[in-house]
């Protein structure tokens, strides 16, 4: 894991006493609201329904143990006693007191965290494979190139003050964990014939009101010029993304009105002007942050045996733990969606729990993934069953990775101030009705993804199944979608047709899913059967 | 309360800013205005003749002046760059950084209050124009 040099500190210690002194003048009246919301939302701080939000990031998702427990603890000291595992691999927590803000950034200083840019119309928190230094199918760890665009990001006084806000994530292998195409832009780290290491930029991605998915603008930006080109397209984005419409300021909008080809044109022409202006690191500074991604001493000769004697056990092994890289281990996924649960929510106890077994598990080691679950990378095979039985044990052991059940969710009308809609009821009766009527097993793999406004932070364009909640002459009402996919295959959701109640949403829910078990072929997956036989079946057992 | 602030030796110049567009017609002009629209490009040819360019911040969450102001300096520009308009101490340091060298805010802003944003960031991540030495080549000498 990386880990922060005094500069690292400074810059975190700074941002911490200017915050400090932001919070001051703004209690004091000093500061205008007006003036003080783009500055508290630079540090992951907004205003909810009921009290003020602080978002934490978590850079490329990655945690250590200690990390970990200090946002347990966190949870206890500012907030009532649970966090939230966000769509963005970050945490955040919903009651916190804006004279306390301070002191608890200040607490996340000390285990080199913060809530830098996690709102705003900035660079955010960079996103990245849940499963980077661990897959089987990786190129390299995307990490080290993430943290090189971390620190470029932070801080960037050119780009604060973008039109809108800005998504980055990092992935390095063909299968795409993290909703790379989704993003405004999406890097997938590449090898090119002569075997040299390069950066495919895919740019003008994202979900929102206007879903769009990204285009490749160049397949090949080499390794050292990653900060340059990335600083091109921003710039082009920072002088003509649109700023008249706030719902039109995403570069998606201005890829797509300018079209791929004239932004690449602007891109390229930006590049060769910056790359004159020598503001690449250099390759010295991306081997400096290489090292602390480097592989955990991995024992050698493990046995891939494992004991299925108790079938609780043996059901969690299937469903929620993925191949690894290295024999006798494998990564262990914790879901977040207990039956009837809030997604991706966790109580402190539970935080500091899931802390020590990154430590005790897994190298010292943890992950957010970008569906509101906790991964422990390097688990040993032999180990599963002594992890296991602590999780059991704290509530931690729901065994539905990828099926109906782990659902993503947005916070919804229930804290959010621009929801339509409450989509955590709405998350919490259907998998209280898969896992009542026993469909879960059959389903298999079918990503559900509900949203509470068009905004759409829990994703619905990119389920298999998505749910968009609306307002309709003050009811809340809730639209299907089916067909959306947020992997290397990504597509954006069709909406069935006319919306409907909370009950009405979830029995809809499970007509598709009938819909899926009567027409399936062997081995496919519900999005595979939808992509062959179309809309038109699942309506006519909707709306039938 | 500081009302104006200069980080330059030199003379201010008296001459009054007139629009880019205006300025195209007459790039005998001393001094240039440019709006968040304009394209600061358009004055590249002349720079050696402008001896002050105002950089107009309507509103300060409208960060095109930013990218305005550095590609001026990028492209050699050494007169003065002014900030004016919606500007408050919380965004003068960045603008240091991007190559402003003089703020006109709207609206006074407090002396202490400049003085703790401008030392604020003992270091910076990025390279830009104000020809201040990023961390990663403090890391590598």
């Amino acid at each position: 894991m990386y880990k922060y040099d005094n500069y690292d500190q400074q810059m975190v210690d700074a941002r911490v006493e200017e915050f400090r002194d932001q919070t001051r003048r703004r209690l004091s009246g000093e500061l205008s609201e007006e003036k003080f919301r783009p500055l508290r939302l630079m540090n992951g701080l907004y205003l909810q329904l009921h009290a003020y939000m602080l978002r934490v990031a978590v850079p490329y998702g990655t945690l250590s143990g200690a990390q970990m427990k200090v946002l347990g603890d966190i949870a206890d000291k500012y907030d009532r006693g649970y966090g939230h595992f966000t769509t963005r691999q970050n945490i955040q927590y919903n009651w916190i007191k804006l004279e306390e803000a301070p002191d608890l950034l200040a607490d996340l200083a000390k285990v080199e965290m913060h809530a830098i840019q996690t709102s705003g119309n900035c660079i955010r928190n960079i996103s990245s494979d849940h499963f980077a230094g661990a897959a089987a199918d990786e190129l390299v760890d995307p990490r080290p190139y993430a943290e090189l665009l971390r620190q470029w990001s932070s801080f960037h006084p050119e780009f604060s003050y973008l039109p809108r806000k800005f998504k980055i994530a990092v992935i390095a292998s063909d299968t795409d964990r993290a909703a790379m195409r989704l993003h405004d832009i999406g890097i997938q780290i590449v090898k090119n014939e002569a075997g040299e290491i390069g950066a495919a930029f895919y740019v003008g991605g994202g979900m929102g009101r206007t879903p769009m998915v990204a285009p490749c603008i160049n397949e090949f930006v080499p390794i050292d010029q990653l900060v340059t080109y990335s600083e091109a397209c921003l710039r082009v984005y920072n002088r003509h993304g649109r700023r008249d419409n706030k719902y039109k300021a995403r570069i998606k909008i201005l890829v797509h009105e300018m079209g791929k080809d004239e932004y690449t044109r602007q891109v390229e022409e930006e590049f060769a002007h910056l790359l004159t202006q020598g503001i690449e690191p250099p390759l010295a500074e991306l081997e400096r942050i290489k090292p602390y991604f480097a592989d955990p001493a991995f024992k050698a000769g493990l046995s891939d045996e494992i004991d299925r004697t108790d079938p609780d056990f043996a059901l969690w092994v299937d469903r929620n733990t993925v191949a690894h890289k290295a024999p006798g281990y494998v990564s262990a996924v914790i879901s977040l969606k207990p039956v009837g649960g809030i997604p991706g929510d966790a109580s402190a106890d539970q935080i500091r729990l899931m802390g020590e077994l990154a430590t005790d598990y897994s190298f010292d080691e943890c992950r957010v993934t970008h569906t509101q679950n906790i991964v422990l990378p390097h688990v040993e095979k032999a180990r599963l069953k002594d992890l296991f039985d602590v999780l059991d044990a704290n509530g931690l052991s729901s065994p539905n990775l990828d099926t109906i059940e782990d659902i993503i969710a947005c916070p919804g009308l229930d804290y959010c101030t621009l929801a339509n809609a409450r989509s955590i009821p709405v998350a919490q009766k259907i998998s209280e009705r898969f896992s009542g009527n026993g469909k879960t097993a059959e389903l298999g793999e079918l990503k559900l993804k509900i949203s509470g406004c068009i905004n759409a932070c829990g994703h619905h364009h990119a389920g298999h199944i998505g749910i968009l909640g609306v307002d309709r002459k003050g009811v809340e009402n809730y639209q299907l979608l089916l067909g959306g996919s947020e992997a290397e295959d990504t597509s954006l959701g069709k909406i069935t047709g006319p919306g409907f109640d909370e009950d009405g949403i979830v029995d809809a829910v499970e007509k598709a899913a009938d819909v899926y078990i009567a027409n399936r072929e062997d081995g496919e997956r519900f999005l595979d059967t939808y992509r062959r036989i179309g809309m038109d079946p699942f309506k006519e057992a909707i709306y039938g | 309360m500081v009302e104006f602030l200069r980080f330059r030796d030199d003379e201010v110049s008296e001459s009054p800013a007139v629009t880019v567009d205006a300025f195209g017609d007459q790039s005998n002009a001393g001094a240039v205005r440019i709006e968040p629209g304009d394209d600061a490009r358009e004055l590249l040819p002349h720079l050696a003749h402008i001896a002050r360019v105002e950089v107009n911040f309507p509103v300060f969450g409208d960060g095109r002046g930013y990218s305005a102001a550095r590609i001026l300096r990028e492209a050699g520009y050494e007169g003065e760059i002014r900030a004016v308009g919606d500007v408050a101490v919380d965004q003068i340091a960045y603008m240091r950084r991007c190559g402003f060298d003089a703020f006109e805010p709207e609206k006074a802003m407090n002396e202490a209050d400049v003085k703790t944003a401008l030392e604020r960031w003992e270091n910076v991540y990025q390279k830009t124009v104000d020809g201040r030495t990023p961390i990663w080549a403090l890391r590598h000498g």
